[in-house]
């Protein structure tokens, strides 16, 4: 008895570990004695560069390269605005696939002005970085710091609580107009959760194709609806006794949590792109900006309208979700600002996406209790659409 | 209830607590190490030394540091030493970096060299041979092939170039008015090739027509007569055309007059204006006389005060409609394609499209150094650009 188990063990192993072994063996052999003279590569070397960050500091421009190509390229000249510069780079000048470098330029850039930066390789192919606004770039100190700070509490922080202060209001809703609240929530989110992902793809064309974008976003999406399905599917048992009002609960809580993400990576985005010089933080973009979160504010009450009662410490739940909804927008300005990478904003507008359309779900079926039809009221319907257009309307004051 | 109520709040506050730690933990855990590292690495340590020269109290804290350099720009005021300082390193940064490595085509040898006399006697006849014909005319013998060849345009730049005898510019051919020119030409490259003559000779040796071309492993052998006297090009003129010049396929030829009555030079210089596009994009982004980018700056020409230097220019630049040639500090009279014993201008600068070509007589009056370069200062900047050093 106890053989044959240990028999099929083995037997398990064994056809387990067998492909992994017969594919060691043709790589050695594919290596060894070559690949039979078909696949030598007979066009000229492809090489690829990317510039990732450019810093400006007075007369200096730093660029950080990275290489995403199959082969190494040597950097041998440096163009800045079509004129040869000195560069200095640190160790070697050639940077093996996925190498990062960094170049130094003593350059006498102009403050607010367009700058190009071209770098020529060994074999003469170019890789060019424009920059709209050349601006000096923020070095950790007080001032930016305060800068950011502020940013992410005015962009995050501020709105979400605003929002948060329709609650006496939404709390006298009764029957339909509830429900049309859900529905408007619902509309926001949706409308919340496509705009983090067009955030998230729109980033994907600024990384090097070596890091594989889309595959960074399909992880941080899935990522973040399974393990919130896995975590309401786990602890359901648990969450029924416990009443509708905590189910609210934790719906404002979730809420939160996607909004937060997404702010996260709002505030990489804006952070960065303020840092780079890509937008001018102009007051009224921040102003924009703080219209347009307010409804996310509005999002993270309405499920709780009808619980309030029954929860304790109500206030201090409120002022929690607020502050979760917000406080990630300080945090992605500050980290957007000073060392900025487009594969975090990729990875944390997905997951954010990801989290706002699995509570969306949540809620829709809630709503439905097992009848989807059931949900396609007129009311729920004009309500669903007017929280996408109260997306779309605030949208036009952000135009960044 | 109020026990349920309470019960709950214990519950939520313990995950959430974690929740926020565990978020601010993995942020930290992300972005700290990074800037741990910004803060040690020689880079930072530069910058903070450039904050640090720039500001004029050196104990001050950066951001007052930046703070003063954003008030100075906005006033408009740079007379600070620091930054002032900075302002010199980086205009000292101009230009190219790094030395030619490559050996095989002396720029400065270029300059000299018609007829292949810079070879030694056994390796010239090889390539070059003069002789009588009966009427008592000169006969110049040349053997010229095309050859695919990676050549240095600028310091560790390299361009996959189409060349005549292994370099751009292809050897100087020279003779005089009414010489005979016979060219054995071998196509040893791997597209047809042609070379076509500017002067006057019969449309069988023009190298112009789809029957003229070479075809690799085939050759020709062109003659003509050496007229109109003046300096002259020659370029391959299989299609694509662009293709063919901007890969390098082209050269000087100069035909001096019979009877000369100008003052013989002390020094003749022979340059040609180009520019490689290295990643064929029909833009150039190297542009130079005779082929390397800043050589001549980075290796002056040496010439002796009032002696007079004639300077046979030709311009091929592809892709940009016009060049131009501006010497510093000097004048000189232009012969325009040379065709005339008199010069047609007395200026500094002299504007050329493609295939046009002057020649400059040129005298300095004071020692020193002098630039010369395009008057179209985006190809000054791109590597056309070289300095006379005048010596007493």
């Amino acid at each position: 008895m106890e053989t044959t188990e240990k028999q099929n063990k083995l037997k398990l192993w064994v056809s387990a570990l067998l492909p992994v072994f017969l594919l060691i063996i043709l790589l050695f052999v594919f290596l060894k004695f070559g690949p039979l003279g078909v696949f030598k590569s007979s066009v000229p070397p492809i090489e690829v560069a990317f510039i990732q960050r450019v810093a400006f500091s007075p007369e200096h421009i730093t660029l950080e390269v990275f290489n995403d190509g199959p082969e190494p390229v040597t950097i041998a000249q440096v163009m800045v605005n079509g004129a040869y510069w000195k560069f200095d780079m640190e160790q070697s000048k050639t940077l093996n696939p996925l190498e990062k470098g960094k170049i130094d330029i003593f350059y006498p850039w102009l403050d607010g002005d367009f700058e190009k930066i071209t770098l020529i390789s060994r074999n003469g192919v170019t890789f060019e970085k424009e920059i709209e606004v050349a601006t000096l770039t923020p070095t950790f100190n007080f001032f930016y710091f305060k800068t950011f700070v502020l940013l992410g509490i005015y962009v995050g922080v501020i709105p979400v609580l605003l929002g948060l202060l329709w609650f006496p209001f939404l709390k006298m809703l009764r029957g339909r107009w509830y429900m049309f609240l859900l529905s408007l929530t619902i509309g926001l989110l949706v409308f919340l959760g496509f705009d983090a992902l067009s955030e998230s793809m729109g980033l994907i064309g600024s990384l090097p194709q070596a890091f594989n974008g889309i595959g960074i976003l399909v992880i941080g999406f899935l990522l973040a609806v399974l393990t919130l399905s896995a975590v309401s599917y786990e602890t359901q048992h648990y969450t029924k006794d416990k009443g509708e009002h905590y189910q609210a609960l934790i719906w404002g809580y979730l809420i939160a949590l996607g909004i937060g993400l997404h702010n996260l990576g709002e505030g990489l985005a804006i952070g960065s792109a303020y840092a780079v010089g890509e937008i001018a933080l102009g007051s009224l973009l921040v102003i924009g900006f703080m219209v347009h979160n307010v409804t996310e504010g509005v999002a993270i009450v309405a499920p709780l309208t009808r619980a309030h009662k029954q929860i304790g410490n109500f206030l201090l739940h409120l002022v929690m979700m607020g502050l979760l909804a917000g406080i990630p927008t300080i945090l992605g300005a500050l980290v957007g600002g000073f060392s900025y990478s487009a594969v975090l904003g990729v990875f944390f507008l997905a997951i954010g996406a990801g989290a706002i359309f699995d509570v969306a779900f949540d809620i829709i079926n809630q709503m439905a209790k097992g009848n989807w039809l059931s949900i396609f009221t007129v009311t729920n319907v004009l309500g669903f659409l007017t929280g996408l257009l109260i997306m779309y309307a605030t949208g036009f004051l952000v135009l960044g | 209830m109020l026990e349920t109520q309470k019960a709950i709040q214990k519950k939520i506050r313990l995950p959430l607590l974690a929740l926020f730690l565990i978020v601010g933990f993995l942020l930290f855990r992300l972005f700290m190490p990074d800037n741990a590292a910004a803060q040690e690495s020689p880079e930072y340590q530069k910058l903070k030394q450039i904050a640090k020269d720039y500001c004029s109290d050196p104990t001050s804290t950066d951001s007052r540091c930046l703070k003063s350099f954003e008030d100075l720009k906005n006033s408009g005021n740079s007379k600070s030493s620091h930054f002032q300082k900075l302002q010199a390193t980086a205009q000292e940064q101009f230009g190219i970096i790094g030395e030619y490595t490559s050996e095989d085509f002396d720029a400065m040898q270029y300059l000299t060299t018609w007829n292949f006399n810079n070879l030694p006697q056994e390796e010239r006849k090889k390539l070059y041979k003069e002789s009588r014909l009966p009427d008592g005319k000169t006969l110049r013998e040349y053997w010229i092939f095309a050859e695919d060849k990676e050549i240095e345009i600028a310091p560790g730049v390299f361009f996959p170039a189409w060349t005549y005898n292994g370099q751009v510019p292809a050897p100087t051919i020279r003779a005089t008015e009414g010489d005979r020119i016979r060219i054995h030409f071998t196509n040893k490259g791997t597209k047809p090739h042609t070379m076509h003559f500017h002067g006057i000779h019969n449309a069988s040796m023009d190298g112009a027509m789809t029957e003229d071309f070479v075809y690799p492993g085939k050759s020709f052998t062109y003659e003509f007569e050496a007229e109109p006297f003046g300096v002259h090009l020659f370029h391959c003129h299989s299609v694509p055309i662009k293709q063919h010049i901007s890969k390098g396929l082209y050269g000087a030829y100069i035909v001096d007059p019979k009877n000369d009555t100008r003052i013989k030079p002390d020094r003749e210089l022979v340059m040609v204006m180009n520019a490689f596009d290295t990643n064929f994009d029909e833009e150039n982004e190297v542009y130079a006389v005779n082929s390397k980018a800043f050589y001549y700056a980075l290796n002056p020409i040496k010439v002796k005060k009032d002696e007079l230097i004639r300077i046979y220019l030709i311009n091929i630049v592809e892709f940009d409609p016009i060049n131009s040639f501006h010497l510093h500090a000097t004048f000189f009279d232009e012969y325009r394609t040379g065709t005339r014993l008199e010069p047609n201008a007395y200026t500094d600068i002299v504007s050329m499209v493609q295939g046009e070509r002057s020649i400059i007589d040129v005298r300095f009056k004071y020692s020193g150094m002098y630039m010369f370069h395009a008057h179209v200062s985006e190809f000054t900047e791109l590597g056309w650009m070289g300095f006379f050093e005048v010596v007493e």
